[in-house]
């Protein structure tokens, strides 16, 4: 149903317009940035580099325009929640171009040295990130409660790829330590893909609650297990 | 049923007024030493409620009241129902528009306690009047001027005189009906801080327009509709996740 005044939806418009704009940026930086890892193209690398500000422009955007709305309109219910959640999902779109950004950065170093063999398990990873993201994005612009709850059982997916891969590396690095340097990059731009996974998940929640009213509460199964490898530690 | 703490209850409460129903068998418990605001468009029947809680009905002809209110275990209607006049000390109303009496504003607070014969010593009584406009935050305003006319201060004071004259009898609840309608934002700030402090000793019952209004002093929200309730939560809920589509629509400025 539409407000009654109407520029006060024209208002809350702007917000759904401004994250559709951001995901679409911050999807399309990703793409870019594991086409580039993919490729072992750095001019690629260097445009993503480049554009990420135009997602921190995405962002001041919808930072003003939350101001402005709960300044001006002293929005409630599920108006409120709309304007709290656009506030914060804008500030994990900006985090998941970010991590983009910077596995992009990390590709001009690779491209230096040699290629390693877990470059494939990595790319995998990536694009799962990249699905992962362009659901949710889909999900919480959509007003999917249901879907945005299915999804955040994915991230699972994302952190079982990236233990497997952690070994992978760990067990290369120490056939050949000529493969350290590469390997130690590839190490950190799968930590970034793995935490695009977990922005992600906050974006689903988000809109969860954006829909609801209600703050999913129950734990996920979290299984990322990199953190024990190597260590004499129970899993 | 009923909340252990409920200050008042109305059960399957009914008003006609001649054939038309403005109220439609409205449950509601109204909890000791909290705010409880009503809102809803305008003719959904909050003010009719409002006034059903200390008989002001009674008075308007072809008014019927069926159903049930409970103050404290005793009714409010029926056979064995409290009397009028001493509810009304029990229960005290302010209204939309401050109407003090056209007397000084020491003879406004004094008023309602030389009715019921609360006081009978002066000095008792200048007592009374001053701890009145104590709590109702006009005191200090007024201290040197007690003598003059009530309907001579401001808008503001006026409403805080009627406070300090519904407060002087002593009673459990205090009703009030957009008591700040007519208020600039600075007396409607000071309105709503007495309120805040007022709980403390009395229950409060708000009708209010202002949907801010009713998130800022009230803990306790009831959304009427067509003379029913559609919804009633704590304030913080009803405000930010309301259960019902139509308390939705309306908070947000999408019907009403």
């Amino acid at each position: 149903m539409p407000h009654i005044v109407k520029s006060f939806d024209a208002e809350l418009a702007k917000l759904d317009e401004g994250l559709a704009r951001m995901g679409g940026l911050a999807e399309s930086q990703l793409a870019a940035a594991i086409e580039a890892l993919d490729a072992r193209d750095s001019e690629q690398a260097a445009a993503v580099m480049r554009a990420d500000a135009k997602v921190d422009d995405g962002e001041h955007f919808i930072n003003e325009q939350t101001v402005k709305v709960l300044a001006l309109r002293a929005p409630v219910a599920d108006d409120l929640r709309t304007v709290v959640t656009s506030l914060k999902v804008a500030g994990e779109i900006e985090r998941i171009a970010d991590l983009a950004a910077n596995a992009a950065k990390r590709s001009l170093v690779l491209n230096q040295l040699p290629p390693v063999a877990p470059m494939r398990s990595l790319i995998r990873l990536g694009r799962l990130a990249l699905a992962l993201v362009r659901e949710v994005m889909d999900a919480y612009l959509g007003r999917d409660a249901e879907r945005a709850l299915s999804l955040r059982e994915r991230d699972q997916e994302l952190d079982d790829v990236y233990s497997a891969l952690f070994r992978e590396i760990l067990t290369y690095m120490m056939e050949d330590p000529r493969t350290i340097t590469s390997c130690s990059h590839l190490m950190f731009i799968a930590k970034n893909l793995e935490r695009i996974g977990d922005h992600a998940t906050n974006i689903a929640e988000l809109g969860f609650y954006r829909v609801t009213g209600r703050m999913v509460t129950e734990g996920r199964t979290k299984k990322d297990v990199s953190a024990y490898i190597g260590a004499d530690l129970p899993e | 049923m009923g909340m252990p703490d409920a200050k008042m209850t109305a059960r399957r409460l009914s008003v006609h007024y001649g054939d038309k129903r403005a109220l439609h068998e409205v449950d509601l418990d109204v909890a000791a030493n909290e705010v409880t605001a009503l809102i809803g468009p305008s003719g959904c029947g909050k003010s009719t409620f409002l006034r059903c809680l200390n008989r002001m009905n009674d008075t308007i002809d072809g008014a019927r009241v069926s159903g049930e209110v409970i103050l404290d275990g005793e009714p409010l209607y029926g056979p064995s129902g409290i009397d009028p006049v001493l509810l009304r000390a029990r229960v005290g109303m302010v209204f939309q528009r401050p109407n003090p009496f056209p007397k000084s504003i020491y003879d406004n607070v004094a008023f309602g306690p030389r009715l019921h014969g609360l006081v009978s010593e002066a000095d008792a009584l200048d007592a009374l009047v001053r701890t009145s406009l104590e709590r109702a935050g006009l005191w200090s305003e007024v201290k040197d001027r007690l003598h003059e006319r009530g309907t001579g201060l401001s808008g503001g004071q006026q409403q805080r005189l009627c406070i300090a004259r519904a407060i002087a009898v002593e009673p459990e609840l205090i009703l009030m009906d957009e008591p700040c309608s007519a208020l600039d934002p600075i007396a409607t700030a000071r309105i709503e801080e007495l309120i805040d402090e007022l709980r403390q000793t009395y229950t409060i019952v708000i009708v209010t327009h202002s949907m801010q209004q009713a998130a800022r002093v009230s803990q306790t929200t009831a959304f009427f509709h067509l003379g029913r309730i559609v919804e009633v939560g704590a304030t913080e809920q009803v405000f930010t996740a309301p259960a019902s589509e139509l308390t939705q629509g309306y908070i947000t400025g999408r019907f009403g």
